[in-house]
């Protein structure tokens, strides 16, 4: 990498506009994260290269905002008890692992098959997965708002969870506050793992990180977007050591996209605790599944590019760009939308729960 | 105003951490170039951003935190003590 280490010369100017504009997609995606516990990092790398950014520096310094955002987030979730350190950490270091083995398989892949090859395996991993896990989340946040329990403030543990906190294999369990249980590290080491894999292919391990202490640990929903920042920092941190190793840390588009995001996060931290525990799954589920389709518009592209399918002509692939792109910001700023409204609305009901009990001559 | 904060709304360290907030990042505009020279070098050069993550998250972090209590804007009260 030592070719890359002189990057400073490829840092950009800034300008007003573009300093406004990562101030803004910052505050949103900070909005999100602080929310679900992750999210904006999916939109913030191809915000940055929109911008001229190269690839790893706008990686790079990506992940130089997460880090210090995600210990806001968790130091202002955990003051709502929401978070677990523990689990957090365990987690965290186990996806850590599994970023430097998802970089390496990106490096092997990027070797062999070239950018668009890697590109190709990116778009692929973000469909199969957000496909699976999103569509399942958003499905069962859709089952509990129908069954009537959505106002229920207790989460049903999953049959998968279940059977996972009824396993003990001695020597390797742990207990966790958030699972009220103990469990094997035999599970939480390949569920973090996991994570951070994701977390090194597509940006946000989050999408896998959240689902698997929920469905497959048994977590509640809160404390599962809570801990998710815990994790995000150690994997965060380590990852932009290593990216700031090889100078590629961008320290003022970092910094840039943090004051925006540092807002937002306080604010989606609040609003975990105005509603009920399936919205997490809701804002969630509904940014996978458009995510989706965006990635999934440029496979075609890549294949193309590798000459797998017929050539697409470069209009077409500009304009499957934009619209690709363009569908991401609309996925972040909807997740936004219903968080803000989520907020609105428990704040309005507590409003005007105190307005009842205070106001005069009523009993 | 019946639902009245019993705390102080905490302007004084909103403020100072404002202010603290934003020379750092006019320093941080102003002196872009000898950043990213210096940033940029990678080795254990590399501990430069990671410190400055820190101290921007710690300063920057408590004053959005006050900002958006001075706005009003605060966590839920705990509606169920009784179950």
């Amino acid at each position: 990498m030592h070719d890359i280490v002189n990057t400073a010369a490829n840092f950009i100017h800034l300008d007003t506009i573009t300093i406004v504009y990562l101030f803004l997609v910052g505050f949103v995606g900070g909005l999100v994260s602080g929310f679900i516990g992750s999210g904006g990092a999916f939109v913030l790398t191809p915000a940055m290269m929109s911008l001229g950014v190269p690839g790893l520096v706008a990686v790079a310094s990506n992940m130089c905002h997460k880090f210090p955002k995600a210990l806001i987030g968790s130091i202002k979730r955990a003051k709502y008890g929401q978070v677990d350190v523990k689990l957090g950490i365990v987690l965290g270091i186990s996806a850590e692992a599994g970023v430097l083995y998802g970089a390496q398989i990106q490096e092997n892949i990027k070797k062999s098959f070239g950018e668009a090859g890697s590109n190709l395996y990116v778009s692929v991993a973000f469909v199969v997965i957000l496909a699976i896990v999103g569509g399942f989340v958003l499905l069962d946040a859709w089952k509990t708002y129908k069954s009537g329990n959505a106002n229920n403030e207790e989460e049903k543990v999953t049959k998968l969870a279940r059977w996972v906190q009824s396993v003990n294999i001695p020597g390797t369990m742990v207990y966790f506050k958030s699972l009220n249980a103990r469990i094997s590290v035999l599970f939480t080491i390949p569920l973090g793992f996991a994570t951070g894999m994701l977390a090194a292919t597509i940006a946000v391990g989050g999408f896998i990180g959240v689902p698997a202490m929920i469905y497959v640990m048994g977590a509640p929903s809160l404390m599962a977007s809570a801990t998710e920042l815990v994790i995000a920092f150690v994997m965060g941190l380590g990852g932009s050591f290593k990216f700031a190793m090889h100078g590629l840390v961008d320290i003022r588009l970092a910094m840039i996209i943090l004051a925006g995001s540092l807002f937002g996060i306080q604010l989606g931290a609040i609003g975990t605790t105005y509603v009920k525990p399936y919205m997490i799954k809701i804002v969630m589920g509904t940014i996978m599944v458009i995510v989706l389709f965006s990635r999934g518009l440029m496979v075609p592209v890549y294949l193309s590019q590798l000459g797998l399918i017929q050539e697409i002509s470069e209009g077409s692939v500009k304009i499957l760009k934009n619209v690709s792109f363009g569908i991401m910001i609309f996925a972040l700023a909807l997740g936004a939308f219903i968080v803000l409204k989520a907020m609105w609305q428990g704040r309005k009901a507590q409003q005007l729960a105190a307005q009842e009990v205070y106001e005069p001559g009523k009993i | 105003m019946s639902s009245k904060n019993v705390r102080k709304k905490p302007y004084g360290i909103a403020i100072l951490t404002g202010v603290i907030s934003i020379s750092l990042y006019v320093l941080l505009l102003l002196k872009q170039d000898v950043l990213n020279d210096y940033f940029g070098r990678g080795g254990l050069y590399a501990f430069l951003p990671i410190i400055t993550a820190f101290i921007f998250s710690i300063v920057h972090g408590s004053f959005t935190g006050n900002f958006w209590t001075l706005l009003g804007i605060e966590a839920a009260k705990k509606k169920k003590e009784v179950k």
